[in-house]
């Protein structure tokens, strides 16, 4: 076997980007909301300096490889040419925190894509003939693998995304593995998902995944195609590509036969070879809504079949009976998990006039004991944003927000705090002297690609942050009178991926729920995932279901 | 005063926020500072029927020097002693003026089924003794049956008793502070730990006055009750505390006890504490662990933090 791991070794002393949150500035959040009925006033909360973290790098060294080849056929294809950066076979991919160079990784061509498709169209026959329970060993064995080498995993993914190491430790690694051993167990009870029917597979399935969780994804549509008795080429997110490339290494150290899983790495160039290609029978993308589309458009009449999971702009809704120190924790869960990069983040907030006051003030509160700052310090909650591309979108929203009049509130960067102080003048950040974008970076270092939590507040529906899709940390907080007004406007989008509802009263979770349209609804939790448990959209938000039993069936013919 | 608004807690997701506080990795120099600041809020207790004053004794000389460092320097005395009313006297003398207060759990500890007069002579003849600090227990029967105001009139009565403690005579502090055990261990729902949390506050507040000597503590245990203290209840407790802080301005100390034996589910109460309520709790002041056996790895892991070894079970005194 060929392994692309014998290069440099990547270590992580952290020193170049650590920064905490709450050191930069002490920040005084007081609450304005409470503030009044008592007469007296309330007292400001303090998040300082006292007993300060020191930093805790994680210290697991990860070998990366000078360059990646493809994974195809059960073997590593070299890049075309073979000179360095600039050539059109090789593209660099990056560490957003630092903007360091990790690897070169191929560019696969349309040559690259057919070898890939042709191994996986030999494949397939073999593999769909095996018995479910064999086919569901390789999945165990896959899965028991991701768990044996989850650190070195998790160190990746946070070195190659950005994303916190106590997340990709915590939630991405753990869930992929998840992913694998749920559908190990259904290779050979297909017939029980499908009763009656003689579930089929599909064939040759190509895989396109996002960015934000990248080994997570992978599993997500790997391990179902697999079950099923199809076979794979799957494409890795541009910026994202080294736990996909590593899950190449494991499937050939598992013994998977060749040509089961091919995995080809390339910017958007790659991922339309693939869709267009006419060797496969089955496309399954996760991104944007707007690559959806085209892709949509380009398998129509083409026989190919389609499941799309793109965008959303998903509601959170808390009612007044919530119990608003949860429901808070809740919206920190649903919007920045993962820098906001969740295609099911809760970025609108709607929240029931009485209490609006009070929960933007405990939200505030708790933004200013964030972390955000170095992904590799155990202790960090918010990461790096992917990429540059990704911070300038953000950016973008930022200033939109406030030039159409939404009023921006960044606690912990030094910048005003709602309900910060009893005189009057104090408005959030609107007009900001450094700018939002100055203020969102506030504290943190010069390189790589940073941006503080943060929140809209006197948002209107029509305000281009409350209907696009802003896939960073930044929230859209609305507020509403009546439960069929928060119905109203919560669905009013051309989203519909997913929902929070928070209150404390469960028939009206239940009344809520049913007419919320959204795939996935969650009453007082939010971005909670199992792989039990079917994920997918409404609407623009695409089609089709990943995970559970549901999840099943756009990987195979009946 | 206006009534603090009604608040339920959701339990999913209370234990999972208490949950994310242990995941904090807290090393090197932030471990050091945190050990030290976890000692210096201990109430070292000793609450058994066999207690002598022999034992009380040494408990005090372990309160005033819990242990040496790893170069043999004595390391900062506890917050303070707590003991059952009848021994007060003898923690009083062994303490002296050495800053070490001395705490009793008067008031009918541990269950509070007695007449509420005999209770107040109770915590009478602690402070009599000596006593600065009351732990009171408050009537779980009568909270549970709904009699909120009963139980509120019982925490404004021992509270007066402590405001007046001057007038009591005998070895009485000027000032006499108090906490008020809720027992959450049979309370059993958040819901009703957060009821019980905002109605021992108001108690306190009614007579309150500024310092923490004038307001008090909650506290969660006795130690006498499974389970007793645990992150989720206290962090319940904080956010209670905290709904106080922002609508009124007054602070209310916080006492988890019991169950807490290790420096690091001490840290992870720190960490639970610095998140929630911010750096003005971070004081003995207001907040404190009632434990015993946590001095001990407390003293262990800050020995290990000096040199990297740690020391053999002999090598402190286990009181």
């Amino acid at each position: 076997m060929t392994t692309p791991s014998s290069g440099k070794t990547i270590e992580n002393a952290g020193e170049s980007t650590q920064t905490a949150a709450p050191e930069t500035a002490l920040v005084h959040v007081k609450s304005r909301a409470t503030s009044g009925p008592g007469g007296g006033g309330g007292g400001a909360l303090e998040f300082g300096a006292a007993w300060d973290y020191a930093p805790a790098p994680e210290t697991v060294k990860v070998q990366i490889a000078d360059r990646y080849g493809l994974y195809i056929d059960g073997k590593w294809i070299a890049p075309r040419g073979g000179k360095m950066r600039g050539d059109r076979g090789v593209f660099a991919t990056i560490n957003p925190a630092t903007e360091q160079t990790l690897a070169e990784v191929t560019q696969a061509g349309a040559a690259e894509v057919d070898a890939a498709v042709a191994a996986a169209r030999r494949a397939q026959p073999k593999w769909a003939a095996l018995p479910g329970k064999e086919r569901g060993k390789y999945l165990y064995r896959i899965a028991r693998r991701i768990q044996e080498r989850a650190r070195e995993l998790a160190v990746l993914e946070t070195l190659n995304g950005g994303k916190p190491i106590r997340e990709s430790r915590d939630v991405d690694v753990p869930l992929a593995a998840q992913h694998f051993f749920y559908h190990a167990g259904w290779a050979d009870k297909l017939e029980y998902a499908f009763a009656g029917r003689t579930p089929r597979p599909v064939g040759v399935c190509g895989q396109i995944i996002p960015w934000n969780f990248p080994l997570l994804m992978a599993a997500w549509k790997i391990a179902p195609a697999l079950a099923c008795g199809n076979t794979v080429v799957l494409k890795p997110a541009e910026t994202t590509p080294l736990t996909a490339l590593r899950l190449a290494e494991i499937c050939d150290e598992v013994g998977l036969p060749p040509g089961v899983v091919n995995i080809v790495t390339g910017d958007g160039r790659t991922g339309a070879a693939i869709v267009n290609h006419p060797g496969i029978d089955k496309i399954a993308f996760t991104g944007s809504t707007e690559v959806g589309k085209k892709i949509a458009a380009a398998v129509a009449g083409t026989g190919k079949r389609l499941t799309l999971e793109l965008g959303g702009k998903s509601a959170n809704i808390i009612f007044d009976d919530a119990s608003i120190d949860q429901a808070v924790e809740g919206i920190v869960q649903g919007i920045y998990f993962n820098q906001g990069h969740v295609c099911c983040a809760g970025s609108r907030l709607f929240v029931q006039e009485g209490v609006l006051d009070e929960v933007t003030a405990k939200l505030a509160i708790r933004l200013a004991s964030l972390r955000v700052g170095d992904p590799m310090d155990k202790n960090t909650d918010l990461g790096a944003i992917n990429s540059r591309a990704q911070l300038e979108k953000i950016e973008g929203y930022l200033a939109a927000g406030e030039a159409e009049g939404a009023e921006l509130c960044i606690p912990g960067s030094g910048s005003r705090v709602p309900g910060s102080g009893r005189s009057g003048g104090q408005r959030g950040t609107r007009n900001p002297e450094p700018g939002a974008r100055a203020l969102v970076r506030a504290g943190l270092p010069e390189r790589g690609f940073w941006c503080r939590p943060c929140f809209f507040k006197g948002v209107q529906p029509s305000h281009t942050i409350a209907r696009e899709e802003i896939f960073g940390p930044v929230l859209a907080v609305m507020s509403f009178r009546t439960p069929e007004e928060a119905l109203t406007r919560a669905n009013n989008s051309p989203y519909g991926l997913a929902a929070g509802v928070w209150t404390d009263k469960g028939s009206k979770i239940f009344e809520i729920a049913r007419r919320l349209e959204a795939g996935v609804v969650w009453l007082n939790t939010y971005n909670r995932f199992d792989a039990a448990s079917p994920f997918g959209g409404f609407k623009e938000s695409g089609f089709g279901r990943e995970g559970g039993m549901q999840g099943l069936r756009a990987y195979v013919e009946v | 005063m206006k009534s603090l608004p009604a608040r339920t807690v959701d339990a999913v997701m209370l234990e999972q926020r208490a949950a994310s506080f242990r995941t904090r990795s807290i090393k090197t120099t932030a471990k050091l500072a945190g050990l030290r600041l976890a000692m210096s809020m201990v109430d070292l207790t000793t609450l058994e029927g066999k207690d002598s004053p022999e034992k009380v004794r040494a408990l005090c000389r372990k309160a005033l020097t819990p242990g040496v460092d790893h170069k043999g320097r004595p390391l900062a005395p506890v917050a303070a002693v707590c003991v059952y009313p009848t021994l007060v006297a003898v923690a009083r003398e062994a303490l002296g003026d050495s800053g070490v207060k001395v705490a009793s759990v008067a008031t009918g500890f541990p269950s509070g089924q007695y007449p509420l007069a005999v209770r107040i002579e109770d915590t009478r003849r602690a402070i009599r003794d000596g006593a600065d600090e009351i732990d009171m227990v408050i009537s779980r029967g009568a909270f549970l049956a709904g009699k909120r105001d009963l139980v509120f009139e019982e925490i404004r009565e021992f509270k007066a008793v402590c405001n007046a403690s001057a007038s009591i005579g005998g070895d009485a502090p000027a000032h006499v502070h108090l906490k008020v055990i809720l027992e959450t261990g049979e309370l059993e729902t958040y819901d009703n730990v957060r009821r019980a949390s905002d109605l021992a506050i108001e108690a306190l507040l009614v007579d309150g006055g500024d310092g923490p000597a004038g307001t008090g503590f909650i506290k969660t245990s006795t130690g006498k009750v499974t389970p007793a203290a645990t992150m989720p209840v206290t962090l319940c407790m904080l956010e209670a505390i905290r709904d106080c802080f922002l609508t009124t301005g007054h602070m209310i100390g916080m006492k988890p006890a019991g169950g807490i034996r290790t420096a690091k589910d001490a840290l992870h109460y720190l960490v639970m504490v610095k998140e929630t309520l911010g750096d003005r709790w971070l004081s003995p002041d207001w907040f404190r662990f009632g434990a015993s056996a946590l001095v001990d790895d407390l003293v262990r892991q800050i020995r290990k933090q000096g040199c990297g070894k740690y020391s053999a079970r002999y090598d402190y005194a286990e009181a």
